[in-house]
């Protein structure tokens, strides 16, 4: 019998160390995320030229958690015509979804903390970016399961709506970053890191940026392709019969993928963890490039109207793809000449 | 006009003609880029609100400055040199009150202990803050001046009762609660 085919790992360590590394990032993520949520509210409130939240804490900063303990605090109850496993089972994927592409992140390179040498990753897979298509798709089982499960016409209508987007959207997704992946001749994300030494993939790869952060947009359901949660006509799609702290799962999980697209994004065009100053200041780099493409995401949202259905499918299968596609052909004939 | 018949014979009147302005062709190159350039516009024009600072007014703590001639809650007056009350209670105000909320009881006055510069005066003046529509016809009747209309206007109370200000309540001096405009504002 021939051993399962198992992704090789760049940089192999002792499991209490794997425990510890996933402990800090799950931690220092989830300290972050809502955080994340109340400077969106300031940020929009700016672009507005309001203030936003004020009034809870120092500036506000403490809203995040009166929202949580509010949602915490409501009834757990779920529609008569409901699913209820597979109800329950739905905001419960996109969280995980969203946890288990944090493991790929890189956050720097093998630093030397203590006796041993540490990854300042999650893992780091040979598949890598294969790893976070498999599971961001993962996302969207969570919300089609959640919005057949609601037993809503509204809630369906958005569950399907978010079907749709991601056939549209993951494949110039996908494309967009086989540019980056050529050129790096590797699919390891530490590797792709490693290969912007010399010049940021942003500046060979403009406009595969420019298309996976559009692709991303859609991937999250954030404006301006927030069709399946599109409020003003469909209540708030495949959310709209969840509450409490399923429904904060559901937000959690947008914040939490929007985080992950950013970081892909720094990963992938704008140098990781590269940076002036010593090795430990890596992290730092990361978390400060992430947070400029989170701004991108409130500054877009702030900017763009939401696009009619017809408009996201044209403007995913006729601009994205060829777009997408063309750069990949250009990039592929780019490094096999030269 | 003259070209429009040519090309369209059949329209007897060329004022007849509606012209439609059309957009540009979407998609293409150009559509491509005009796309981007116009979101590329509009994220320049949000971007500029964030450096132009938020307008909003924190109310409780921050007050719009209300113009000299509002009209807020009622003021009764009182000479200045005499302490007298100027209203003599003729009930022209009551008179003139479009929402019937004002409720004045004359009575005589005592010569050896005047209320009022008049023959009588006010023993009871009333107004139904819940009905009055500040119209300011109240300060107009008046031949006195002895009602006018004040800056007041945080005056919400929990019961419809309290809301019945009596005649001590409207001759006190409210606290300016709200700051005034000044000329040039």
């Amino acid at each position: 019998m021939t051993p399962l085919p198992v992704a090789e790992v760049g940089f192999a360590e002792a499991s209490w160390v794997m425990i510890v590394k996933s402990l800090v990032i799950f931690a220092v993520v989830f300290a972050i995320i809502p955080v994340l949520t109340v400077v969106e509210r300031k940020v929009l409130g700016r672009f507005q030229a309001r203030y936003g939240p004020n009034r809870v804490g120092i500036h506000g900063m403490m809203q995040p958690l009166a929202d949580a303990l509010k949602l915490i605090g409501k009834e757990a109850f779920s529609p008569n015509r409901s699913v209820p496993l597979l109800w329950a089972l739905g905001p419960i994927l996109v969280v995980f979804s969203g946890v288990t592409v944090l493991a790929i992140l890189p956050w720097g390179n093998v630093q030397e903390i203590g006796s041993g040498d540490v990854g300042l990753y999650g893992i780091d897979v040979s598949v890598g970016i294969l790893f976070f298509f498999a599971f961001s798709a993962f996302a969207f089982y969570g919300l089609l399961l959640g919005g057949w499960a609601s037993g809503s016409k509204y809630s369906f209508l958005g569950a399907m709506r978010s079907a749709a987007q991601l056939i549209s959207y993951e494949i110039s997704m996908a494309l967009a970053l086989l540019g980056p992946i050529l050129i790096a001749g590797t699919l390891s994300l530490t590797g792709v890191v490693e290969s912007q030494d010399t010049v940021w993939f942003i500046v060979p790869q403009i406009v595969a940026f420019l298309v996976f952060m559009v692709a991303g947009f859609a991937e999250c359901n954030r404006a301006p392709f927030d069709l399946p949660e599109a409020e003003a006509e469909l209540v708030a799609g495949y959310q709209t019969e969840y509450g409490g702290m399923r429904f904060g799962s559901f937000m959690l999980a947008e914040y939490l993928e929007m985080f992950v697209i950013s970081g892909l994004a720094a990963t992938f065009f704008l140098g990781g963890w590269m940076g002036p100053g010593p090795g430990f200041l890596d992290p730092l780099w990361m978390l400060l490039k992430t947070l400029a493409l989170v701004f991108v995401f409130f500054w877009v949202r702030a900017t763009l109207p939401r696009l009619r259905y017809d408009q996201l499918m044209a403007l995913g299968w006729k601009v994205m793809l060829p777009v997408a596609t063309l750069n990949v052909i250009v990039t592929a004939t780019l490094v096999t000449v030269l | 006009m003259a070209a429009a018949n040519e090309r369209f014979p059949y329209l007897e009147n060329a004022d007849e003609l509606v012209v439609v302005q059309r957009g540009p062709e979407p998609g293409g190159l150009k559509g491509a880029y005009r796309a981007f350039r116009e979101t590329a516009r509009g994220m320049k024009t949000t971007l500029a609100r964030v450096f132009e600072g938020p307008k909003t007014v924190q109310y409780p703590e921050e007050k719009t400055p209300v113009y000299p001639r509002f009209r807020g809650r009622h003021k009764l007056h009182r000479f200045e040199d005499t302490e007298l009350e100027k209203c003599v209670g003729c009930s022209l105000c009551a008179a003139a009150c479009p929402a019937d909320c004002i409720r004045v009881v004359a009575a005589e006055n005592d010569p050896a202990d005047r209320v009022s510069a008049g023959e009588r005066y006010a023993a009871v003046y009333e107004i139904n803050m819940a009905r009055c529509i500040f119209c300011g016809y109240c300060e107009v009747a008046c031949p006195f001046d002895a009602i006018t209309m004040g800056h007041e206007y945080e005056i919400a109370d929990y019961n419809r009762e309290d809301l019945i200000f009596t005649k001590e309540m409207l001759l006190a001096e409210p606290l300016e609660r709200n700051p005034l405009r000044t000329e040039d504002e």
